[in-house]
């Protein structure tokens, strides 16, 4: 019994004495005066350095949270709790994030920076006039393949995935609407595709593709691709520029069948208390040289013009992640199908994965 | 008793090798300067000098240990109490039940858990933060607690607390002399499992967390989207060394303390 | 410990069950009635039964048979061995540390070293046997799974046959049963109750595994668990989900029936009031 309340007390002291360092630091790196937003973005997602140059402008103190999903962040501000005042879901996101009323409109006037965006990413339909959103990144799905490991096969095609000679080496990516959608690509039905006939044949040509499958996996992509476990992968643009940055030999191409285009925007959450705030950091995010800084950080494509002049041309010359027009047009943005078709998706998807198994 | 075998110990060995084998991979990796856990390129100190550089860092790892910390705590005391209450409850059937229900949470997928805790909490108007996060770690550490103290529970003879209570013993005597100092292996076994609950914990603290509160697991998952950096290898690396500090040099003291002490527990 | 009547001690533990564990099954079990529109239906339920869900449930309850199966295997010798070591408790601890290190991080560990080029491999062709596909197969799922939930199985095994009285194994010597016998007998019987709560602790939960089916196995074993996340986080049909989760429930009493002990138990406790 005494040791037993000798470890708790123990507990107790250590417990009083983190608390007290927490409130200290907490104390030292807070900066006082003009308010206090907080940002919820995806986990590595912004340059730090920006959040402290910001901090020290406009004297606002930055709390800064991350998710891992579109769906979970959702949940998060639709329940409430907390006052996030600005966020960057994917556009299939915030066109859901509309729909059930989620949003404050943003006050275009409070963000003369807007100019810098490139006209082709505003006033897109998930969000007409950018009443809701501003753009933050962008990229496509296409397949990174790593020529060192192959023996001078192309992806041109969809096709090219299913060839014999890829027995165990592609990974793909782990989305219904990913996979099935690329299924539909190669077939040549569009990835918004909402008919039975065309659903089921995609997944029927996606099952034959189970013998070139090595593991259907999410970010861990890049890992793998990087340590060359793989030699092919279906995945998203931005995550191939991380696997270029540390493996040279890796190369991108988005198929001729067309793909989908992905945007993600930075909103004004209803939860936001200090929408002022909110307004003055989505419009520095958009200054030529932060967004410019950012983009470095990050390492996906930005909408934003201003900042790709300023940026070393090799990377934004970089057609696999700048796409000419006429490659642009042939991509298309998810739409928001709803909830019982995003349940038909991904149930033909859980299909497909269980028959890999066999 | 007989002594360790040759075969125990290479055994033992085996399982000691594979139970670290992950943890030096990452702490090997802490020294890369590639920036990666795929190939290493050269020694530096750098991740280290970035984790005492990255304050929120620092606060988030301390709101961890507090939250794993006292959550356990509270929940070994509740689930002990429990696991007590169960053992004399006199229908049988009544115990099953409750066993039943307390072990729901352990199966229970972690995003329902955070989901209905989510509501749950919004519901009752607690606010989402450190309470929001300590209680939810309570509540699904309890069950894992009570499991590791049954087992002791049921095989305490009744003849000693019959022999206490013979004697005199009062309840609350027999409670902490006789019943605690059984159990305690159990108690500690729990104790220390709910540790690993809580540290582990990502889905249940993700969704009742807010304000700016954050835990290191719900920090490294949402950084998976870009890749983790060896910052946090190097942070693990530290967590490590010094939990094993602490763990290894405690068990020293009280060896001594009990030695030079009065012998006895 | 104030409290020195029975009931009010075990105020906390009632609350707790009523706030955290009935409350959530409520709400499970009225959301698992209903369809994406927040209508009333039986769907989801017809759905269950449709052939895609009862394969997932029949290989989710194969993969955690094995993972069970191996972590005693594997920890039964292990807590054996541990109670006899000079600083039995200190080495115990050291069993739970390794737990202490987020699992995600030593998952990425486990694919750095499953991976092609990794340690495992380079082990594997040194000593002949060449390189092997290790990562995203049934092995190196149960391997990672029991390495996740050794120390559950650990822990109340070593609890078990640490108070075994060294009295009795010398006893059942002392009449000439061999070790063996002894082991059958007197030892495992005796750890009977560890085993049981390691199964808990284990099986129930490998049910509902989800981030490594997807890291380690690359999504070619695919758990209850992990289908319940998808209804929840992108399908978002949290009727479904609610489903699969019921019959997850339903599937931990029954496991609670088979390893809840038939014995009197604690009820001969029961005079103590």
């Amino acid at each position: 019994m005494k040791s037993i309340i000798q470890t708790s007390v123990a507990i107790l002291v250590v417990c009083a004495l983190l608390f007290y360092g927490v409130s200290a630091l907490e104390k030292s790196s807070a900066t006082s005066g003009g308010g206090s937003i907080t940002i919820y973005n995806w986990g590595e997602y912004i340059d730090p350095e920006l959040i402290t140059q910001f901090e020290e402008e406009t004297n606002i103190n930055v709390v800064y949270e991350t998710f891992d999903s579109n769906e979970a962040m959702m949940t998060k501000i639709e329940q409430g709790g907390t006052s996030y005042d600005v966020a960057m879901p994917s556009e299939y996101a915030i066109e859901k994030m509309k729909e059930n009323d989620l949003l404050i409109p943003i006050d275009q006037e409070k963000i003369p920076n807007l100019k810098n965006i490139d006209p082709y990413f505003l006033d897109l339909p998930f969000d007409p006039g950018n009443e809701y959103s501003i753009p933050y990144f962008w990229g496509t799905v296409g397949i990174a393949f790593n020529p060192t490991l192959l023996e001078g096969q192309t992806f041109e095609s969809w096709d090219d995935l299913w060839d014999p000679s890829l027995e165990q080496e592609v990974i793909i990516v782990d989305g219904a609407r990913e996979v099935i959608g690329m299924g539909l690509n190669s077939l040549g039905y569009s990835l918004n595709s909402r008919d039975a006939s065309e659903l089921r044949e995609a997944t029927d040509k996606l099952k034959t593709l189970g013998p070139n499958i090595k593991a259907v996996i999410g970010d861990e992509i890049v890992e793998m691709m990087r340590r060359e476990e793989a030699a092919v992968a279906l995945t998203w643009s931005g995550q191939a520029a991380d696997m270029m940055f540390v493996n040279e030999n890796i190369d991108f191409s988005v198929p001729e069948e067309g793909s989908n285009l992905w945007f993600d925007n930075m909103v004004i959450p209803k939860t936001s208390s200090n929408v002022d705030g909110a307004h003055a950091f989505i419009n520095f995010m958009l200054d030529a040289e932060a967004a410019a800084q950012n983009t470095e950080y990050v390492g996906y494509s930005t909408p934003n013009q201003a900042a790709v002049a300023l940026m070393d041309p090799e990377v934004t010359g970089d057609e696999r992640f700048y796409p000419p027009e006429e490659l642009r047009e042939r991509l298309e943005v998810y739409e928001n199908l709803g909830l019982e078709m995003l349940g038909i998706y991904n149930e033909l998807f859980l299909e497909f994965k269980m028959d890999m198994e066999n | 008793m007989g002594k360790l075998s040759k075969l125990g110990k290479v055994y033992l060995a085996a399982v000691f090798f594979i139970l670290y084998a992950p943890i030096f991979y990452l702490i090997f990796y802490s020294f890369n300067s590639g920036g990666t856990m795929s190939s290493f390129d050269g020694f530096t100190l750098e991740h280290y000098a970035a984790v005492f550089n990255d304050t929120r860092l620092i606060i988030i790892l301390m709101n961890t240990v507090i939250v794993a910390l006292l959550s356990s705590l509270i929940a070994t005391a509740i689930g002990v109490l429990g696991a007590i209450g169960i053992v004399f409850l006199r229908n049988r059937k009544m115990r099953n039940a409750m066993l039943s229900l307390n072990n729901i949470l352990i199966v229970s997928p972690d995003v329902i858990i955070g989901a209905s805790f989510l509501i749950l909490f919004t519901m009752i108007g607690v606010k989402l933060g450190f309470a929001s996060v300590l209680i939810s770690h309570i509540a699904f550490s309890i069950p894992i607690v009570v499991i590791m103290v049954l087992p002791k529970l049921q095989e305490m003879s009744s003849n000693l607390i019959d022999a206490a209570a013979d004697l005199g013993a009062s309840k609350r005597d027999i409670l902490t002399r006789v019943i605690i100092p059984y159990i305690k292996p159990g108690i500690f076994a729990g104790f220390f499992l709910a540790l690993t609950y809580s540290l582990d914990d990502f889905a249940v603290t993700f969704f009742v967390t807010g304000n700016g509160f954050s835990t290191l697991s719900v920090e490294i998952y949402s950084m998976a989207r870009a890749g983790i950096t060896l910052t946090i290898n190097a942070l693990s690396a530290l967590i490590f060394v010094v939990t094993l500090g602490l763990v290894v040099g405690y068990y020293f003291f009280n060896q001594r303390a009990r030695t030079v002490g009065t012998g006895g527990q | 410990m104030k409290n020195n009547s029975r009931p009010l001690y075990m105020v906390p533990y009632y609350l707790w069950i009523v706030l955290f564990v009935i409350a959530p099954i409520v709400l499970i079990g009225y959301y698992s009635f209903l369809d994406l529109d927040g209508k009333f239906t039986l769907d989801n339920y017809q759905n269950y039964f449709s052939s895609v869900y009862l394969r997932l449930t029949l290989s989710s309850f194969w993969y955690a048979f094995l993972i069970t199966f191996f972590s005693i295997l594997i920890a039964y010798p292990t807590a054996y061995w541990l109670t006899k070591t000079k600083h039995k408790q200190l080495w115990l601890l050291l069993i739970i540390i390794p737990s202490w290190i987020n699992l995600l991080l030593k998952t990425y560990a486990y694919i750095g070293i499953f991976g092609l080029y990794g340690p495992a491999n380079k082990f594997l062709s040194m000593i002949g046997i060449g390189e092997q596909q290790i990562l995203f197969t049934d092995f190196s799922f149960i391997f990672v799974s029991v390495y996740i939930f050794i120390p559950f199985m650990i822990l109340p095994i070593f609890n078990s046959l640490d108070k075994l009285n060294p009295a009795l194994i010398d006893a059942s010597r002392d009449l000439g049963a061999s070790s063996w016998m002894t082991f059958r007998k007197v030892v495992f019987p005796l750890a009977i109750n560890g085993v049981k709560s390691g199964v808990q602790a284990v099986f129930i939960p490998a049910l509902s595994l989800f981030v490594i089916t997807r890291l380690i196995a690359g999504n070619k074993v695919i758990t209850l668990g992990t289908a319940i996340e998808q209804q929840f986080l992108v399908t978002q049909n949290w009727g479904m989900g609610s489903t699969i989760a019921v019959f997850l429930i339903l599937f931990m009493f029954i496991i609670m029936m088979a390893t809840g002990q038939k014995d009197k138990g604690g009820a001969e406790h029961g005079k103590v009031k």
